[in-house]
Formats: C-alpha cells, sequence, structure tokens
C-alpha cells in the first residue's frame, strides 16, 4: 500500500539528498532507546535529528545515541538546539560536522525561553556564517515570510518554519502563512515544531509544503509506536491529498445523488 | 617515570590528570572511543586524526562532546 502511494508522489530532495520519507524526526525525550529506535522505524522517517551535548564524564558513555541508532540506517542532521546566540550556535554545527557524518545542520537560534521561538536576527546571521563554510543549512524559522526569504537569500537548502512553538502540540496555526512561504521560495519547506496528531500533519502537509519534522508528539504519545504509524499515514495522507487538488468549498449542501428519475 | 598531575578544566569540572596525555590517551583513560566523541581544546575543533598529536597541558580546556537524543 506505501509502495502504491509512494508510486504517486516524488522524492524530498534536500540539498541534493533524496529521500523517499517525507517525515522528519527527532530522537528526544523517549522513555528508552529501544522505544525510540521502534517508532522512528514505524514513522518511516529517513532523517532524524539529534543534539550536540558534553559527554557526561561521571556516566556510562553508552547514554551517547549512536550506541542505539545507526548512522548507515538513518541520516543524521544534528541540530544546534539550547543555542541563544549565533556565535554558540556556529560553534555547535561545527563540532557536529566533525563527528564526520554529513554537512547538514539544523539550524536553531531561541530568542524566548517561554515560547521557544526563534530569534530571527540571531538564525540569519548564523545560516550566513554555515552556508559559507559549506555547510547545508536547515533552518528552524517563525512563520514570518521576509525571514524565511532572507534565509533562503542566506543559501539554506531548507528553510523550516514552525507551525506551532516547539513541543506545544497545538498544530499549525497560521496555514495561509506556511502556504505564502511555500509559494514565495524554492528551497524545500520542512514545517518544524508544534504538530502534535495526526489530523496536524494532515493538515500541515495539505498547505502544500514539501515535509514536516516532528518530535515530542511521537516521543510523548502514550504508544509512540503506534504514534508514529499514525503520523506515517498521515503525511502521505495530506501530501496525496494536495497534490490531488481538493474539490471547492460551498456553504450550501448539494446532492451527490441524481435529482432527476425521483419517483411521483 | 611517573609524570606530576596537571590541572585542566574537562567538560565544565576542573579535574587533576596525570600529565603527558595526549589526548588520543586521555580518551583512552576515559573509556571513551575517539570515533564516538569530538574533542575541542582551548576552543579549536580538533581532527579526529590528530588526537594523538596534541598534549594536554597545564590549564588547558577541553570538552568532549557526542551526539544525544533531540528534537
Amino acid at each position: 500500500m506505501i509502495a502504491d502511494a509512494r508510486a504517486l508522489d516524488g522524492p524530498l530532495e534536500i540539498g541534493g539528498v533524496s529521500f523517499q520519507s517525507r517525515l522528519i524526526v527527532g530522537t528526544g525525550k523517549y522513555e528508552t532507546n529501544e522505544v525510540m529506535v521502534d517508532a522512528i522505524r514505524a514513522s518511516g522517517a529517513e532523517m532524524v535529528t539529534v543534539a550536540v551535548r558534553r559527554v557526561d564524564l561521571d556516566r556510562s558513555s553508552e547514554a551517547g545515541i549512536l550506541h542505539h541508532l545507526d548512522p548507515d540506517e538513518f541520516f543524521l542532521l544534528a541540530n544546534t538546539a539550547g543555542c541563544y546566540s549565533a556565535e554558540d550556535a556556529i560553534r555547535y554545527a561545527r563540532l557536529a560536522r566533525a563527528a564526520g557524518f554529513n554537512e547538514f545542520v539544523k539550524l536553531e537560534v531561541i530568542g524566548d525561553e517561554r515560547t521557544l521561538l526563534p530569534d530571527v536576527f540571531g538564525t540569519i546571521e548564523a545560516a550566513k556564517v554555515l552556508a559559507d563554510e559549506g555547510f547545508k543549512v536547515m533552518a528552524y524559522t517563525n512563520d514570518d515570510l521576509i525571514t524565511a526569504l532572507r534565509l533562503e537569500d542566506a543559501g539554506c537548502v531548507a528553510v523550516m518554519p514552525l507551525a506551532s512553538p516547539i513541543g506545544s502540540g497545538l498544530g499549525v496555526v497560521n496555514p495561509y502563512f506556511i502556504r505564502e512561504i511555500k509559494s514565495r521560495l524554492e528551497v524545500p519547506i520542512i514545517v518544524d515544531a508544534g504538530v502534535g496528531t495526526a489530523s496536524h500533519a494532515c493538515v500541515t502537509m495539505e498547505q502544500g509544503v514539501d515535509g514536516v519534522l516532528m518530535n515530542t508528539a511521537l516521543a510523548a504519545a502514550d504508544d509512540p509506536v503506534r504514534m508514529s504509524h499514525a503520523m506515517k499515514h498521515a503525511i502521505i495522507a495530506g501530501r496525496l491529498a494536495y497534490l490531488a487538488g481538493r474539490m471547492p468549498s460551498r456553504e450550501i449542501g448539494v446532492p451527490s445523488s441524481p435529482t432527476r428519475g425521483m419517483l411521483d | 617515570m611517573t609524570q606530576d598531575t596537571i590541572q585542566v578544566r574537562l567538560n565544565g569540572k576542573d579535574r587533576a590528570i596525570d600529565g603527558g596525555h595526549t589526548v588520543a590517551t586521555l580518551l583512552e583513560s576515559l573509556d571513551l572511543h575517539p570515533g564516538m566523541v569530538v574533542v575541542e581544546l582551548n576552543r579549536d575543533i580538533l581532527d579526529r586524526d590528530d588526537y594523538a598529536a596534541h598534549t594536554v597541558s597545564d590549564g588547558d580546556t577541553l570538552e568532549l562532546v557526542h551526539f544525544v537524543g533531540g528534537g
């Protein structure tokens, strides 16, 4: 069934790399590493995000995610999560690249602790530096068109507006702005953050964006593996509905059965 | 020959370690696989192939980082 659905859609291409799945998933906040790996496999995602942190020298070195996640099975997208300045984000990105997997980075420069909304000025500044250094920057940003255009100009290979704040599960709060960003940029648009459940993922994909990135919606579900299956289908459903072109909506009823041929 | 201990700042904590370590032997003493960590020595990111060439000196600041779960 999935094979048929994929035949109706092209691949997602980001920075010269081709992906079959339009779902990108995070690896944070799972109760166990086993559940994380099972959930990611169920989601069908090929690209997975990871964070850069100090090795905890007082604990087992098994805490590193690469002890659980095979880098030959998944495409690792390192993030700069937790960085509040361009300088810090650039430092984290360079450390991530030195790990030797790829040139991709999910750039996050956070501007506010309560909402985790991005510092768009810092994000643009860091994006320019990193793109000049040969990074393939996928930039987390808000749903602002002008920022998105600046990030594309800065050389980002994907621009990733939020649906709603990170970890909020509120779904896409401004579908109009998401559509406008998609229609005005050439690079892939990945909606990153805020999706809470499968209907949100579906509605997001129906806006015509290229993909969705999520973490908490899967990790914080009561059953992450089951939710990952649901998200896989929701992403495909939303994408195909977008490609299929929906019927016009009307505020009156229109019968589906013939009005002629009724009995006296 | 026993080396004197030196003071370094390692992942945000002051530590006394044996003198004479290279980055490579320090990682080994910490039971860390060199392929699993990235090392920043005094804010410079080291090339993995050079770990054995860098001596750890008194007063050095080292950051040993790796990938963890994140979104």
